[in-house]
């Protein structure tokens, strides 16, 4: 870290090489297009290699690029879909929320599914959230950010990540529960 | 704590947000209530397996446009 931040750039390739694929993973989460996911990555680690000298080391440098990341992200995904993203709450009732009726998945429905068919499912429930949800969730769960710092990279307050990574973990479960129960689609 | 609670106070649970009374209260309830055991567990699991999946591959081209780039931008620097 010390070397790329001096100007060392095969550190800086180093540091690419290493989180190249997390920040893909991100940038596809986030816009779910993968040319969008693409000039959002490059954009991000061109961002960082001009800013490292800002960068403080007492932040992880990990999260630090992640908020490059996310925002390179969003800033497409709002033009791409300007009325489907807000920095206001989304309004929703809760009833589609609120579990109808509870079956159980049965012991370890993910060794039911190969890896790339498990891995279809993550990407096709996810798709179907509403964006603010997502990115609350992607951010939050799937990149491991604190609620503090998933406010941070949004410009949300806490209270609103809180209620949104609510929502998205429960329209998750609802629609992975139509997929796990036993005996379901599989 | 009922029902309602526990669905509002899943997520909070899952990440031991949960002040030690109103934790202790949701618990009483898991333990009464099979359906919402089940829920809360679910939730978790959805959590995990989303946090824990593998990461995918990046596509070899779209790395190498993402290398080729970057080199022109640190050659640029150096001109």
């Amino acid at each position: 870290m010390a070397a790329a931040k001096s100007g060392d750039a095969a550190a800086f390739e180093e540091l690419v090489n290493r989180y190249e694929r997390k920040i893909f993973r991100l940038t596809m989460n986030i816009t779910r297009n993968r040319e969008d996911a693409e000039d959002s990555m490059q954009d991000a680690f061109m961002k960082a290699y001009s800013h490292l000298g800002g960068f403080q080391e007492d932040s992880r440098f990990y999260t630090w690029l992640v908020r490059i990341a996310a925002n390179e992200a969003l800033m497409r995904l709002r033009k791409r879909r300007p009325n489907q993203f807000s920095l206001d709450e989304p309004i929703e009732s809760d009833d589609d929320v609120i579990p109808q009726e509870i079956e159980d998945w049965g012991p370890s429905p993910e060794q039911r599914y190969a890896q790339t068919e498990m891995r279809d499912i993550l990407n096709g429930v996810i798709d179907q959230l509403q964006p603010d949800f997502r990115v609350a969730f992607v951010l939050r769960d799937v990149e491991g950010l604190s609620t503090g710092e998933t406010a941070e990279a949004l410009g949300i307050s806490e209270a609103a990540v809180k209620s949104r990574l609510l929502r998205a973990r429960l329209k998750l479960r609802q629609k992975l529960d139509r997929i796990f129960r036993q005996g379901g689609a599989h | 704590m009922n029902c309602d609670g526990v669905i509002r106070g899943v997520s909070s649970y899952i990440d031991g947000e949960l002040g030690i009374a109103i934790r202790e209260e949701f618990e009483v309830h898991l333990k009464m209530c099979r359906d919402c055991a089940i829920f809360v567990q679910q939730t978790k699991f959805t959590v995990e397996i989303f946090s824990t999946a593998e990461l995918p591959d990046l596509p070899a081209d779209t790395r190498s446009r993402l290398h080729d780039k970057l080199r022109r931008k640190i050659n640029e620097g150096r001109k």
